[in-house]
């Protein structure tokens, strides 16, 4: 029996891993602060990804477009690679080559590739599907506390308080086992669906307010505005411990709760009592405000995660024990993901790649010259977007992530990734992005290997090996390494042994914001709660703020931040709102639970739910096969009539492929920080599929 | 002409720094943040930075200090704000601007935002001979009034509000709130008569009459009596030591008329919201626009935006084209929402009417072809929520009305599994079938029923009922063989 951590959402639930009756490995619940033994039906169920029939164990190879991919081994694809790479490279200059990563990867894979692309490749051009995840909630977070750690406080400190409110998150269905921490608080649900967490929160005496999809950050500023009037503003926190609260109040001043039911569709009641509900336990210092994807993923998510920001500020809650700001960070390694180097502005340790402190040091530990390191590249989106033209990158090299279905306008995104002169795709079975490349790599899967997780709280886990991977299989650290050396690297400067990666992670990253150097294979294995910053050889820090806040002078910042209109708004051709979002049963793209039997059988299809008037307005019933288009595109899904659903709204799970994919419909207008792009709103209508299947 | 590079920035004079002549310079400095197409002088009469007119009820009320309704001031090369100026003559030849202070600024747009000021009937003792407010009347339309209110009434002192409209009433219910006695005089036959039907209003004066505020409607004042009252035509004295004047507004359109701009009620503009001289613009209560509007927040509010598309450049043709103006009363404790066509009934208007006068609600929803054309409800805060917003947007109405205004809450899907049947543990999808049959596999405990199962393991919330069920079936169990 091995125990280690679910392949999925940042939770990182802990589980045993043993042959099950049918000599197949099985999971079941560990004991573990987070999951507390509990886990849902995708952790239950991992382990069928390990063994299921269409599992690459071959690379895999085609000679041109036109021909089918065919395997091949491992030699000739690598050779090949590193030959059209080099030549490319020749031809137009190290950024023809771009890098996608994933907030999936260990940190010792994120950091490799992080340091593959600069060093290996010397491109600027790499970022990672993270950039769609958490990325605006990471960006306000370094400006409020001058820090991005998702929850700055352990989870089970949930658990203690008396009220939480979940902006744009819906746990019971994302992440069910997180529910056990919020089961005595008080909850107000920020959602513009009656999603499983609000109808928890309605069932223990909370409140659900469901704002028109994009207009969050107005709801956030009426509730400081409501706040402030009925009197819960810590104003000696705010004096001493923060700036720019009167900046930010200038503008919640102008969101007074009748004008903020108007925008929202809230009524200023609701708003009221939400503001009383929260107000009241921040007295008590025991009230916690977080964040989901649906705050985060509009083209003004870095403002909107702001705002719930100044309203926990201005409440005194963050920095304090028992109450505080955190963002729930959704992918399994989305923490870790963004702090070593995968991302197209970063170093290793969080650091910056303009920061010239940080290039010398990492490059110190490198041992090159810094001013060989590229500077900042393109942002995911705008990554994708550039493939294939005149001066983008022409080669793309993929390490887990399926863009043509969680990236935003799948047909623009199809149709650059087609453009590409190589398209490299390391993957353990053949997505939907895999499919589409010139050379895939099978690759070894979570229970396969080990290495490090960040999770949700900024716990740094151990995810150990509990089988071997099949044979022809190679791990994503074996895969990189024997690329670098194809393109002239030293091999010692690429292990692939995951403590040896996690040893020089920690130098590279000491003295960082995120500083692992105490991180070592001891300390995990002894269980230690290893929240970071854990620097060599001291204790971890389970919660931060609580004497000082990053930025220099220690105090926090509220952002002036202004309400504005979604990207593209409701007309009588698009006269609906689309919003997407998760299922309990798929995990992001779905290139991994779509293949789990139990997984599909329950949910094997698109839906799109809908209000029973909008429904028939538009000729639909239930069960139906409905068409929604945007802008952009269109989609299939089955129509599922929701009562509870507001009427001008729809919602789409998007972890669907192909003309069943909700990001045909989504819009790449990104936010200005983050560069998140606009998942949760999109115009559509609603009519009968012309085809249905 | 286009904006060339390097060129200098037009120069936009703003004539008042209220709500929505700041709001055009906040506006206009998000649009062009470095002020190189346009500069902005904003000039104001009041000493105070601008301040959100709206929320002067809330003064009264003591929800805000004057500190906390002040407006954002754009921090930006392209703005300059003068308070204390008042503008007195306009040149629209020589496209000159005279100030109070001597000054005189040259334009090559000006915007007219001069607002409006409260109309004080012709009643005796409501204003002095020179038309100021008399002794212990105040109107309320600044901070200053508002001061001057606070100043003339103490807690548990009498106050007069003259006029029962949106204001009248909302500051009545601030007044009330701090202690004082409060009557209202509505000299239309019932409240808000613009805004709500009559049946709406009874209902709504008697929830007043509730917190203790008298409503006289349909009655003429015909003295105020300094130290006394305010004595009606009928003859009743209403006991005052200070009476607010809400009767109404009058643009403030004399800038324009003397400079021989198009005037009638207000300041004319059309939908590119210029006057009868395309250089100068006019926006909120001091403009008359055929969409209407005027004396309501977001549509001065969008005239701003508008506007400083245009002038900016950004959008040289974006057009103002009217407003759908929605009445929200701001009082503690009073939900009120009034739009659109309240009081005309046709025959192809759907009309769906609420009344509880007991329980002090009240509904009206007019529907036209399937479309929100007005609505009044008093009490019912979700559907004015959820209405609010299908006239804003024109979207159509759902079949069953009667249950949008009661705004049930529907109940929500019961999840079930593949079979049909109805889930015990949601997160696994467990039945209660399966958990019998676990039971009868052999599983007596929580901890066994979940390592069969998996109930219980996901979110947790499924542990009671789990535990109930068990404990029925041992029961059950202990029955039979007992």
């Amino acid at each position: 029996m091995t125990t280690t951590h679910c392949p999925y959402c940042a939770l990182q639930c802990a589980m045993h891993l043993e042959a099950g009756p049918d000599g197949r490995p099985a999971a079941r619940p560990a004991d573990f602060p987070t999951n507390r033994g509990g886990l849902c039906r995708k952790g239950w169920t991992s382990t069928e990804v390990l063994t299921v029939p269409d599992r690459l164990t071959r690379p895999l190879i085609r000679k041109d477009r036109t021909s089918d991919l065919a395997e091949t081994d491992w030699d000739t694809a690598l050779d090949h690679v590193a030959e059209r790479l080099l030549a490319l490279r020749a031809q137009s200059g190290p950024d023809t080559v771009a890098v996608f990563g994933s907030g999936g990867l260990t940190n010792e894979k994120s950091y490799t590739l992080g340091k593959f692309a600069r060093l290996a490749l010397g491109t600027s051009q790499i970022d990672y599907n993270g950039r769609f995840c958490m990325s605006s909630a990471a960006a306000a977070s370094t400006r409020a506390f001058g820090l991005d750690r998702g929850m700055p406080f352990p989870l089970t400190d949930l658990s203690g308080a008396e009220v939480v409110l979940l902006a744009g998150a819906n746990p019971a269905e994302t992440m069910p086992p997180m529910m056990g921490h919020l089961s005595a608080p008080t909850l107000i649900v920020i959602d513009p669906r009656r999603s499983a967490t609000a109808q928890v929160a309605l069932a223990g005496g909370g409140v659900h307010l469901a704002p028109r999809p994009g207009t969050d950050l107005a709801l956030a500023l009426g509730l400081l505005h409501t706040a402030r009037v009925r009197g819960w503003c810590d104003t000696d926190f705010i004096d001493q411990r923060t700036h720019g609260f009167e900046a930010a109040w200038e503008h919640a001043a102008a969101w007074w709760p009748e004008r903020t039911e108007q925008v929202t569709g809230v009524p200023a009641t609701s708003i009221r009592a939400a503001a009383d509900l929260l107000g009241k336990a921040a007295r008590n210092r025991s009230a916690y405000v977080l964040t989901g994807r649906g705050a985060e993923q509009h083209a003004k998510g870095t403002d909107t995660v702001s705002a719930w920001i100044n309203l926990a500020l201005a409440l005194g809650l963050p920095g304090r024990h028992g109450s505080g700001y955190g963002c729930i960070t959704g992918q399994g390694n989305g923490q870790g993901g963004r702090e070593h180097g995968q991302k197209a502005d970063q170093l290793p340790g969080y650091r910056r790649i303009d920061d010239p402190d940080a290039r010398a040091h990492v490059a110190g530990v490198w041992g090159v010259d810094p001013q060989t390191l590229p500077g900042p590249g393109r942002s995911a989106y705008e990554l994708l977007d550039a493939l294939g033209t005149p001066d983008g990158p022409r080669a793309l090299l993929l390490m887990g992530s399926n863009p043509v279905v969680s990236a935003p306008d799948t047909a623009r995104v199809r149709d650059r990734l087609s453009s590409l002169d190589l398209l490299v795709a390391a993957d353990f079975v053949l997505s939907e992005t895999a499919a589409m490349a010139d050379v895939v790599l099978p690759v070894a899967q979570w229970a396969e290997e080990s290495g490090t997780m960040t999770n949700l709280e900024g716990r740094v886990l151990r995810r150990t090996r509990a089988l071997p991977p099949p044979e022809g299989v190679r791990t994503d650290l074996e895969v990189l390494s024997a690329l670098a050396v194809r393109l002239g690297q030293p091999a010692e400067r690429f292990p692939t042994n995951p403590d040896t990666v996690l040893a020089e992670l920690g130098r590279a990253s000491a003295g960082g914001t995120a500083d692992y150097s105490g991180v070592t294979p001891d300390r995990l294995a002894s269980g230690e709660a290893l929240h970071w910053p854990v620097r060599a050889r001291q204790t971890p820090t389970p919660r931060l703020f609580l004497d000082t806040f990053a930025h220099p002078d220690g105090r926090a910042r509220l952002t002036a931040v202004a309400h504005r209109p979604p990207a593209e708004t409701t007309d009588d051709d698009y006269p609906l709102v689309a919003t997407t979002g998760r299922l309990m049963g798929h995990y992001q793209s779905g290139a991994q639970t779509r293949r789990v039997g139990e997984l599909n059988r329950a949910e094997p299809e698109a839906y799109v739910e809908v209000h029973p008037d909008t429904a028939a307005r538009a000729g639909l019933a239930a069960g139906d096969w409905a068409r929604l288009t945007s802008r952009r595109g269109h989609t299939r899904a089955r129509v599922r009539l929701t009562p509870t659903a507001r009427l001008d709204t729809v919602f789409v799970p998007f972890h669907f492929a192909a003309d069943q994919a909700a990001n045909n419909l989504t819009n790449p207008a990104l936010d200005p920080t983050s560069r998140m792009p606009e998942f949760k709103v999109s115009a559509v209508r609603l009519e009968p599929d012309p085809h249905p299947a | 002409m286009s904006t060339v590079q390097g060129a200098s920035p037009r120069q936009i004079v703003v004539v008042g720094n209220g709500m929505v002549g700041a709001r055009f310079a906040e506006e206009t400095a998000r649009l062009d943040p470095n002020g190189e197409r346009v500069h902005v002088s904003v000039v104001g009469t009041e000493h105070h930075p601008a301040y959100n007119r709206v929320l002067l009820s809330g003064v009264v009320a003591g929800d805000y200090t004057p500190d906390q309704i002040r407006l954002p001031v754009p921090d930006t090369p392209g703005v300059t704000v003068r308070t204390g100026v008042t503008a007195t003559a306009l040149n629209t030849d020589e496209r000159t601007l005279t100030l109070d202070d001597g000054r005189l600024l040259t334009y090559d747009e000006l915007v007219l935002a001069t607002g409006a000021r409260a109309s004080f009937p012709p009643i005796p003792g409501v204003t002095e001979a020179d038309g100021t407010p008399g002794q212990g009347v105040t109107a309320l339309r600044d901070l200053q009034d508002c001061q001057r209110l606070l100043a003339l009434a103490r807690p548990g002192a009498p106050v007069v509000v003259l006029g029962g409209g949106v204001l009248g009433l909302e500051a009545a219910r601030g007044l009330i709130g701090r202690g004082m006695r409060v009557s209202v005089v509505e000299s239309s036959p019932w409240i808000m008569r613009r805004q709500i039907d009559q049946p709406a209003a009874r209902i709504l004066a008697r929830r007043y009459a509730a917190l203790g505020v008298r409503v006289h409607s349909w009655r003429v004042a015909s003295r105020w009596i300094p130290g006394t009252g305010l004595e009606l035509d009928d003859g009743r004295m209403l006991p005052g030591d200070a009476l607010v004047v809400t009767a109404g507004v009058r643009a403030n359109t004399e800038l324009a008329s003397d400079a021989g701009i198009e005037v009638e009620h207000g300041v004319l503009v059309d939908d590119r919201l210029a006057t009868s001289d395309a250089r100068v613009h006019a926006l909120g209560d001091c403009a008359q626009h055929p969409g209407g509007g005027a004396g309501l927040i977001q549509p001065g509010w969008e005239q701003a935006a508008v506007l400083a598309k245009r002038l900016t450049g950004k959008a040289p043709h974006a057009l103002y084209t009217g407003a759908r103006p929605l009445t929200r009363l701001k009082a503690e404790g009073i939900e009120l929402t009034a739009f659109g066509q309240v009081h005309e009934d046709d025959e192809d208007l759907e009309t769906v009417t609420i009344s509880d006068p007991h329980g002090g609600r009240y509904a009206k929803l007019s529907v036209r072809r399937e479309k929100v054309v007005g609505a009044v409800l008093l009490g019912f805060p979700e559907a004015a929520a959820t209405l609010s917003q299908l006239y804003d947007t024109g979207a159509p109405v759902p079949a069953d009305r009667l249950a949008l205004l009661q705004g049930l809450p529907t109940a929500p899907d019961q999840d079930q599994d593949e079979q049909g049947e109805a889930l015990v543990c949601r997160c696994n999808a467990v039945s209660r079938t399966d958990i019998e049959q676990a039971w009868l596999d052999g599983a007596r405990t929580r901890e066994a029923i979940a390592q069969r199962t998996r109930a219980t393991t996901g979110c947790g919330g499924c542990v009671r009922d789990v535990q109930a069920l068990l404990s029925g079936m041992q029961d059950q169990t202990t029955a039979s063989v007992g």
